[in-house]
């Protein structure tokens, strides 16, 4: 039996007819076709499905479309409509990643922490990142590049 | 519940159920969303004691500042359940009712106490942690009941505490072994284990050996010879049961030194990492 929601992604409302049992992640991929969140381990334990939920992080994977009617979900697009964000622009200075399957979650994940946090410790931006897997690079040069970022805007120009 | 029969479920925060419908190790024929229940999300202080809705996250526990000041330990915990991303969904009691054996929040209620109340068709009860957990996944609560949230007991006297979690790496891995230690002002202690059973489970060998004496290095010594009787770890992919059986050891002196240290007024400020 489907039932309608409404979803807001990225700023605009849809109405989407979905299965009690339908997977957000999912939802979101096929209905909606937003595929930054990326299908990884399916059981919470990776980040590559993060979505900010009403501004907060949140794993896409572990959330039934059901549960969300009537609230905001973000993904990466939503914090690019206007070209790429400082952070984004940041990260690719840095090269900071390689295969960039993790990237979606954890632009998401930092933008969030420098919205609450403008100036975080390395510590700050290591426990914000520490569920989000990254395989190709070790993480530093991706705390590197938020840490960079806060420091640059901190500092007039 | 009532409505739905033995077959339905409740959802919280949904970071076990989702998960488990998928791999269909559960298959309920209704999922209550218990989210839009008023006042379960609360954080509230009743009489000294900790009150905490079934609808508190572990994100909510650590952003409180009444429970920052006055509950450390649970921020200790808190601060050591998976990542942000889990926590900002994952409740406190969906951890208890899931109760796998290496829920973190088990050791610390049941080393503070804790009352688990209940709501079902002939109305409340009230459930004491000690009696809660009844096996891997099983708990005292009934197929037509909900929990509508917890009261943590804090000693009344001043106190030292600790929770020490072991996990193959930071930010995401479930415990390999936790622990939760209370030291009261009157040498009265309290010491439980969790992913090292069936259940998280109280030592009470390892208490009544400690209790009344101050805490000296050779009655901490012969508190680590008391914990292999006091556990029954199992050999899985996440450790084997010697290491476990040996890290209990090494987090039980930790865990003892660090709420010691804290009751005087020093030690590792929380929340510590103490393996």
């Amino acid at each position: 039996m489907k039932h309608e929601i409404t979803l807001t992604v990225n700023g605009g409302t849809l109405p989407i007819d979905v299965s009690p049992n339908d997977v957000l992640l999912d939802t979101l991929r096929t209905q909606v076709g937003v595929k930054s969140p990326k299908v990884g381990c399916e059981r919470g334990d990776c980040g590559t499905c993060t979505v900010l939920l009403d501004g907060t992080n949140v794993r896409s994977c572990l959330i039934l479309a059901i549960e969300v009617d009537g609230h905001h979900i973000t993904t990466v697009e939503g914090i690019s409509h206007d070209g790429l964000s400082a952070l984004q622009e940041e990260l690719i200075a840095a090269s900071s990643f390689q295969c960039g399957f993790c990237a979606p979650g954890i632009v998401l994940v930092a933008a969030e922490l420098l919205g609450h946090h403008p100036e975080p410790t390395r510590e700050q931006v290591q426990e914000a990142i520490s569920g989000n897997l990254c395989r190709c690079t070790g993480y530093d040069p991706i705390v590197d590049a938020v840490l960079a970022l806060a420091n640059r805007e901190e500092s007039p120009s | 519940m009532v409505d739905h029969g033995p077959g339905a479920r409740v959802l919280a925060g949904g970071t076990d159920v989702v998960p488990w419908l998928r791999d269909e190790a559960i298959a309920p024929t209704a999922l209550i969303d218990i989210k839009s229940i008023p006042d379960l999300h609360l954080i509230t202080d009743l009489d000294g004691s900790l009150h905490l809705g079934a609808l508190v996250t572990f994100s909510d526990l650590l952003a409180s500042p009444h429970v920052v000041a006055r509950y450390p330990i649970l921020v200790e915990m808190g601060h050591l359940v998976a990542s942000a991303g889990i926590r900002n969904r994952a409740t406190l009691v969906g951890n208890i009712c899931s109760a796998v054996p290496s829920c973190d929040a088990g050791p610390v209620l049941l080393a503070y106490g804790a009352a688990v109340h209940v709501v079902g068709p002939e109305g409340r009860r009230d459930v004491s942690i000690a009696d809660w957990f009844e096996g891997p996944r099983a708990t005292a609560l009934q197929a037509d009941e909900i929990v509508a949230g917890l009261t943590v007991h804090a000693p009344s006297e001043p106190h030292g505490a600790a929770f020490a979690k072991l996990a193959r790496y930071e930010g995401e891995d479930l415990a390999q072994a936790n622990l939760a230690v209370v030291m009261a002002e009157t040498h009265r202690y309290r010491v439980a284990f969790g992913a090292v059973g069936p259940t998280p489970r109280r030592a009470n060998s390892i208490e009544q050996l400690l209790d009344g004496h101050p805490l000296e290095e050779d009655k901490i010594v012969a508190a680590q010879q008391l914990v292999a009787d006091e556990i029954s770890p199992i050999t899985d992919l996440r450790a084997t049961k010697e290491y476990r059986e040996h890290m209990c050891r090494v987090m039980l002196g930790r865990g003892l030194r660090a709420a010691a240290s804290r009751l005087a007024g020093a030690g590792p400020p929380y929340p510590a990492r103490l393996v």
